[in-house]
């Protein structure tokens, strides 16, 4: 009787692992590949629409990740830009359905950003650079790591951005209940703006390249 | 290599696919999406009486709240009424009328190419034992409509609270109509003068400094920067407010 051994990879190996961690910190779509900024600003002011919208792109991307990467051998090299196109707008027209059935305010507050996912470039890259030549199972590990890269991004920032700009955290009016105001404290509405996210994404990818020696060009 | 008939079996099955899926998807979100819809109109029109709502609370407060809800011609004769959920007269409701269609019907009518009579919405508020007239508003901003709500006091001439909206005008600019700040400046204000002839609020690029004396009372400041998006809320008040003022005629003479 002879056994025949097939060597089958495990789920979460240490090549899998670098798919979801790799993007976090040495491949970062938004603080290293400098993907993705345009939403990264818009939406950071406060952390609410920040998280609404990482956990937009994390299901979009993800869940094109593994739908093309499933057809990947189906679609015709000539026409797999308008594939991709398709699959990432209808999952973005379904998000942005869901949003405003069941998160009216949050939906208003992010109006075309959701839109605006489909022009992402983090998700178009992905599916280009990844899913046309991996398995399912990778390419969603690609797609997760890579929304979680951009998603703590935009977290760090609008946390910043709400404590400074409107001294609330998640609405909470923390600053006053420090009792802060009284000692003459004021809040900066210049974090509010726009080109204050621009500035705090540019601390992050300092603090990062200080770290990372790696990551220096020359 | 895949050939052309392929690609374009491919692409049409692709498309009915994602077509299917998500006409069914808008289907069975529609009501969600339609009860969010409602539940922010009437948050809207409640806040222009300076009554706080929240999203669970809404339905309950209109109902304590709003008492009656009219219908009326352009001529200011009421079409309907409907108050404690029943009609009283006529069969259309208030909150339901599309003022973007009855204003298209007025400017039909008056082009001469119409003859569809539009009818306009109007709301008694009774709250701390006082009436509070609402009327809906609605206007084409820069980039797209603005719409809001005027309370009017007991005596149909008084600003006693508004809210404005808008679908894009220019953050920091245009879009501080939506601002409290900017709303604040109207209450108080009058938009009929001591005769009793209608001259709404204006918006005044400037300030309402620059107005003579006498007219301050029915002017506030335009948003600097925000010429356009203040000239159109000057004129939505204007356009939707004139309206009314064949019923307000009535009820004052009365």
């Amino acid at each position: 009787m002879s056994e025949e051994v097939i060597q089958k990879e495990p789920l979460f190996s240490p090549k899998n692992k670098r798919l979801i961690f790799n993007p976090l910190s040495k491949e970062n779509p938004i603080t290293v590949q400098v993907l993705g900024i345009c939403s990264a600003l818009a939406v950071t002011a406060k952390l609410e629409p920040a998280v609404v919208m990482s956990i937009s792109v994390l299901a979009v991307l993800a869940i094109a990740n593994v739908l093309i990467s499933l057809l990947r051998n189906t679609i015709p090299p000539r026409i797999r830009i308008i594939v991709q196109l398709v699959v990432i707008a209808s999952l973005v027209i379904l998000v942005d359905q869901v949003l405003k059935a069941f998160a009216y305010d949050v939906s208003k507050q992010l109006s075309v950003f959701v839109g605006l996912i489909i022009t992402n470039c983090i998700i178009m890259g992905r599916l280009e650079a990844f899913a046309m030549g991996n398995k399912p199972w990778p390419a969603f590990l690609d797609g997760i790591g890579n929304a979680l890269g951009y998603a703590w991004i935009l977290i760090v920032v609008a946390f910043f951005r709400e404590l400074l700009g409107s001294g609330t955290i998640w609405g909470y009016p923390i600053m006053e209940t420090l009792g802060l105001y009284k000692l003459g404290y004021e809040n900066n509405g210049f974090m509010i703006l726009p080109p204050m996210a621009l500035i705090v994404v540019g601390i992050i990818i300092w603090i990062q390249r200080a770290r990372d020696k790696e990551l220096i060009e020359d | 290599m895949f050939s052309n008939r392929y690609i374009f079996i491919y692409s049409s099955v692709m498309v009915i696919i994602v077509a299917a899926i998500l006409s069914s998807a808008a289907m069975f979100l529609k009501p969600y999406q339609e009860r969010n819809i409602r539940t922010e109109k009437i948050m809207d029109i409640l806040k222009s009486v300076n009554i706080e709502t929240t999203k669970k609370n809404a339905e309950e407060l209109y109902a304590r709240y709003i008492v009656e809800e009219y219908a009326l011609s352009l001529d200011g004769e009421i079409v309907s009424i409907f108050r404690d959920n029943n009609f009283e007269k006529g069969n259309i409701r208030a909150f339901d009328i599309n003022l973007k269609a009855e204003l298209g019907k007025e400017d039909q009518l008056k082009a001469g190419k119409g003859t569809d009579e539009p009818c306009f919405p109007f709301y008694v508020c009774n709250k701390d034992g006082k009436n509070y007239y609402i009327i809906p508003l609605r206007g084409k901003g820069l980039w797209g409509p603005v719409w809001g709500n005027i309370a009017l006091e007991e005596d149909f001439k008084t600003v006693y609270g508004v809210t404005f909206g808008h679908k894009g005008e220019t953050p920091g600019l245009g879009a501080e109509i939506a601002n409290t700040d900017f709303q604040e400046q109207f209450f108080g204000k009058t938009i009929f003068n001591d005769n009793f002839d209608f001259t709404s609020v204006k918006v005044v690029k400037g300030g309402a400094a620059m107005l003579p004396p006498a007219e301050q009372i029915h002017g506030v400041d335009a948003i600097s920067g925000g010429t356009i998006t203040s000239n159109a809320v000057s004129d939505m008040l204007f356009d939707c407010l004139k309206n009314y003022v064949p019923y307000i005629e009535d009820q004052v003479k009365k």
